[in-house]
């Protein structure tokens, strides 16, 4: 019986041994040599493999820089830093480009309450199969039809619901892919420079006395914007506000003067932050109204 | 040639190895989120147990049963398995680029697949020879491969249908399982005594 459990123990025991040593033969055999410097770039990149250099991943983009001499600054997410340190391991001169990380924003904040539909929408949840039937369901064509095919296609979750069931983009998790942009049918989905701090919520290019009919938040091209913050880059075209990130000038006067209230901060938190410090103030009016 | 077509029939329909055995539930929960991926693994499979199969019936026959260890065939064949996963994806990596490509990542995903243990184990629990091992790792692999591309079809139809909030996901997938499931209920031993006789 012992003997036969010794035995066993020594044939499993021999067999795993064997195979082993095989295994450990083969791989010395049969390496394959990998360029070194591959597997530096595949390091050197963010490892999102969200596809934005147009290549099927990160590992794809890092063989296509060292094999085929693509070019080293098509990592979006990665920023300059990622194309910096690609061009120290291969040797070549750091073409940093423009610079300033770019984010998406959602270029809407229509919703059931203040724009009107043209019918209610029952059937797949995807923004591009509602755009089939009439351009979608809002009779603003230019808007955002919040059914959320950006936020399946975003590698990041950067893409959420705010407290009012509209579109917004966390822009700390935003690493500018433009697969958002790319998957939205109205183009309402927009890339802004990080630094934007406000946005104009509109996309409508229709005449003003149309947008007032169907959205209570469209931009009506009234140029107030202009008028109260003349260097804060604001250019009415088509009818539409749009903002030039270039000019760095306040932007704060010609927001609050917009009749329509469509011209708002890029960043929800700010957004929270400012109505608290409003809110802060109009007490403190009401603590000195109360003196008084 | 009947017992070879009566082995495929079985392992595709009959006794198909996720819908009827319950074996390699893991990677047909976890590859079946789209088509391509699924069809990759697929392939895999159905190579992989066809190369068990042939290695392990010759390891029972040649080197446990001249030894009288036959009840070490378990441990016995996952260690062979194992090893014999790791040593193929080398040599597909060496040989043939694309093909790594193809089916390289899957590999090590199945090297200690229930399924793949299962087919050695059935093939010698029915006392099958050679050939007949390798057919019925195949047909096993295929039956594998048809159950994962229907699975992987079912669920990208799903993904834009709206699920209650607490079945999305794996539980909706399994539910989706149990159904097919039911479904390949209608393939049994009857059908195969009336196809062959």
């Amino acid at each position: 019986m012992i003997l036969r459990v010794i035995f066993s123990f020594i044939s499993v025991a021999a067999l795993g041994g064997i195979l082993g040593i095989g295994l450990a033969f083969a791989s010395r055999v049969l390496a394959v040599k990998k360029d070194e410097r591959i597997v530096q770039v595949e390091e050197a990149l963010p490892g999102a493999n969200c596809g934005a250099c147009g290549y099927a991943g990160c590992a794809a983009y890092a063989e296509a820089i060292v094999k085929e001499g693509a070019d080293i600054n098509l990592c979006s997410p990665g920023g300059a830093s990622t194309v910096k340190a690609i061009a120290e391991i291969m040797g070549l001169d750091a073409d940093v480009g423009s610079g300033e990380p770019m984010v998406a924003q959602v270029h809407c904040r229509g919703s059931k309450a203040t724009s009107s539909y043209l019918y209610e929408y029952r059937g797949v949840k995807d923004c591009n199969a509602v755009h089939m039937l009439f351009e979608g369901d809002k009779e603003c064509k230019f808007g955002c039809l919040g059914l959320g095919s950006c936020m399946k296609v975003c590698p990041t979750d950067a893409i959420y619901y705010d407290d009012e069931g509209l579109v917004r983009v966390d822009k700390e998790k935003c690493i500018s892919c433009g697969q958002c942009v790319d998957v939205c049918p109205t183009g309402v989905m927009q890339m802004v420079p990080y630094s934007a701090d406000y946005i104009v919520a509109c996309n409508s290019t229709d005449k003003g006395a149309k947008v007032r009919k169907y959205c209570k938040v469209g931009c009506i091209g009234c140029k107030i914007c202009e008028k109260k913050s003349p260097d804060g880059g604001y250019k009415v075209e088509d009818f539409l506000s749009r903002i030039d990130y270039s000019q760095t000038g306040d932007r704060s006067a010609g927001a609050e003067a917009c009749p329509t209230k469509c011209i708002i901060l890029a960043d929800d938190s700010l957004k929270e932050s400012t109505e608290k410090e409003v809110q802060n103030k109009k007490e403190e009016k009401k603590v000195v109204n109360e003196k008084a | 040639m009947v017992t070879y077509i009566g082995i495929i029939i079985t392992f595709v329909f009959i006794n198909n190895f996720i819908l009827t055995q319950f074996l390699g539930l893991c990677p047909f929960i976890g590859v079946s989120k789209n088509v391509e991926s699924a069809v990759g693994m697929g392939f895999a499979v159905t190579f992989v147990m066809a190369l068990a199969s042939i290695t392990t019936w010759a390891i029972y026959n040649f080197v446990l049963i001249p030894l009288h260890i036959e009840f070490l065939q378990t441990i016995t064949f996952i260690l062979v398995i194992a090893s014999l996963v790791q040593f193929v994806e080398m040599v597909i990596q060496k040989v043939s680029p694309p093909l790594y490509k193809a089916l390289g990542i899957y590999l090590p995903l199945i090297t200690t697949n229930c399924a793949v243990l299962g087919i050695a184990l059935i093939n010698v629990r029915n006392n099958y020879n050679a050939l007949e091992s390798f057919v019925a790792g195949i047909a096993a692999g295929l039956g594998f491969l048809l159950a994962i591309l229907l699975m992987s079809t079912i669920r990208e139809k799903l993904d834009s249908e709206w699920v209650p909030k607490y079945f999305r996901g794996i539980p909706i997938a399994f539910i989706t399982g149990g159904l097919m499931a039911l479904a390949f209920m209608a393939f049994d031993n009857a059908l195969l005594n009336n196809l062959i006789g």
